[in-house]
């Protein structure tokens, strides 16, 4: 399924292979209902669907972390979920991270540390970073690098991205001490 | 990926009866490897029963004072767990030097189990593998072998078993709960993965229609003195080439109880109580570590690229025993640190 989308894999075989089934996701705050095949991945989904590309497709394998998204709050890879499975969830791309007036600051940290050189893996990057922030572990440059494995980085922005990771924990550590 | 049919079990008992209907189904729960092995074409299942929504997502104390895992609960839940943490840190640690945290989210006990090898024949559907289709030939044997087996492997397959967590579960002497058309039983770790012998194809003695419901935690946990020792290509996220759970119980600097197991090095976590016997009575020094490591390669058998792996494995396992015996009141420090193994450069 590397080269050819699930939706045309999918336009393919329907005829013969098992029915649609329908399913509900909440993606980015908005309710969404579709027809899809059990073997289509939330990745397809949100990129084929609903044409949330800002999800990004790297290896398709688990292994560099760019389909990273949010389900139910947690970081979890989408080119290894099954959208079927996750009928009635809560999904957080890219796309919904920023608020109505200004960026997520996790956003805005990253272009102002020049966190990225061609940005194919940033959208992963950041969503795996505040699935970091939301589990609340991390405490140090060390921990970050640890727990930020899962997210490769072919241009190797490793060094800006730790920067901008730590300005923002820091900055979440300094607001819950106040 | 191929077509396959899609089905929710709503209890278990639908589960295993759904199962027994359909040699080419499988269950699905995390999905982080089989999903992977569909795209592979390497699995080719016809049916996929989702057992996300059974409940088997507890953690649970047992009448011995031990814990019962849920078949269901995450790599993540169990290696954050309170009390996993506390009694059982060793689990924690072989945990989260697996895989990522997206992964760990992910993936279940049950299917870190079932996992199948990282071998990169048996992920080649060009190439011939008896693991993958049965009697055609291993290319692993005279291909490229760095990863690969230099215990129990046959002339059939030396294929590793890729986990972390089932080390730590080896060491620690867990128990494998499940149920099938027969009923329940209780399988003893070690008795839970295979050697390949000549039907590599068989990972574990799972039946076709059992599943596992739990994964037991005896009442002993090591907590005081114990590491997981994982030696890899790169820093994180990546497999173990060799990998040592070290599970000590001291008196002053004498071993009173040694368990060892290897990961990365045979087709299932490898335990010696031989070699571990030879520790318990003696003194905590490097010379009787050296004994133990000598022991358990004994038979250790390369096949070129990754001959290294001897001489690896038995300096690990030298290091993993002086790091758990050394816990105590210096290696406390170990224990704040649960997401990074102990030996990591810094």
């Amino acid at each position: 399924m590397n080269n050819k989308s699930d939706s045309e894999i999918a336009g393919k075989v329907t005829a013969s292979g098992p029915a649609k089934s329908s399913i509900t996701l909440k993606v980015n705050g908005a309710e969404r209902r579709m027809e899809i095949a059990p073997w289509t991945t939330l990745l397809d989904l949100l990129r084929e669907y609903l044409n949330l590309t800002g999800t990004k497709k790297g290896c398709d394998h688990g292994q560099c972390g760019a389909c990273t998204v949010l389900v139910d709050g947690k970081r979890i890879n989408s080119c290894l979920t099954l959208a079927i499975m996750k009928d009635g969830a809560e999904v957080v791309t890219i796309e919904g991270l920023a608020g109505r007036d200004a960026l997520h600051p996790l956003q805005q940290a990253f272009i102002e540390h020049d966190a990225f050189q061609c940005g194919y893996c940033t959208p992963g990057q950041i969503c795996s970073a505040v699935g970091l922030m939301n589990e609340g572990r991390a405490k140090t440059a060390d921990d970050i690098r640890e727990l930020m494995s899962g997210n490769i980085c072919r241009c190797g922005a490793y060094p800006n991205i730790l920067a901008a990771i730590q300005e923002v924990t820091q900055a979440g550590a300094r607001r819950t001490k106040r | 990926m191929n077509n396959f049919s899609y089905t929710r079990a709503g209890d278990v008992a639908s589960a295993v009866s759904e199962i027994a209907r359909d040699n080419a189904a499988k269950f699905i729960a995390g999905g982080t490897n089989l999903i992977d092995l569909m795209k592979e074409n390497v699995a080719r299942p016809s049916r996929l029963i989702d057992i996300t929504r059974l409940p088997l997502d507890k953690i649970e104390e047992a009448k011995d004072g031990g814990l019962r895992i849920g078949a269901l609960v995450t790599n993540t839940d169990v290696a954050y767990d309170e009390q996993i943490e506390k009694r059982y840190p060793l689990l924690s640690r072989a945990i989260l030097a697996g895989a990522s945290p997206q992964l760990r989210n992910m993936a279940t006990t049950g299917g870190n189990l079932l996992q199948r090898t990282r071998c990169y024949y048996f992920y080649d559907t060009a190439t011939p593998c008896n693991k993958r289709d049965p009697g055609t030939a291993c290319s692993a044997i005279n291909g490229f072998n760095r990863i690969h087996a230099i215990l129990g492997a046959s002339e059939d397959c030396i294929a590793t078993h890729p986990s972390d967590m089932c080390v730590a579960l080896a060491a620690l002497e867990a128990t494998v709960r499940v149920t099938g058309k027969n009923g329940d039983r209780a399988i003893p770790f070690a008795e839970f993965h295979r050697l390949p012998g000549d039907t590599p194809q068989t990972d574990t003695n799972l039946q076709a229609d059992e599943i596992i419901t739990a994964v037991d935690l005896p009442a002993k946990g090591f907590a005081d003195n114990h590491t997981y020792l994982k030696v890899r290509d790169r820093a994180s996220y990546a497999f173990a080439l060799v990998s040592v759970a070290a599970a000590l119980e001291m008196d002053g600097n004498e071993i009173k109880e040694a368990r060892l197991a290897l990961g990365g090095v045979a087709h299932k976590p490898w335990r010696d109580t031989e070699a571990e016997a030879m520790l318990n009575g003696k003194e905590a020094i490097k010379e009787n570590f050296q004994k133990a490591a000598e022991a358990i390669l004994r038979d250790a058998k390369g096949f070129g690229h990754n001959d290294f792996k001897i001489e690896l494995a038995k300096r690990a396992v030298v290091r993993a025993l002086r790091q758990a015996s050394e816990m105590g009141e210096t290696g406390k420090k170990y224990g704040d640190k649960l997401h990074r193994t102990a030996d990591q450069p810094r």
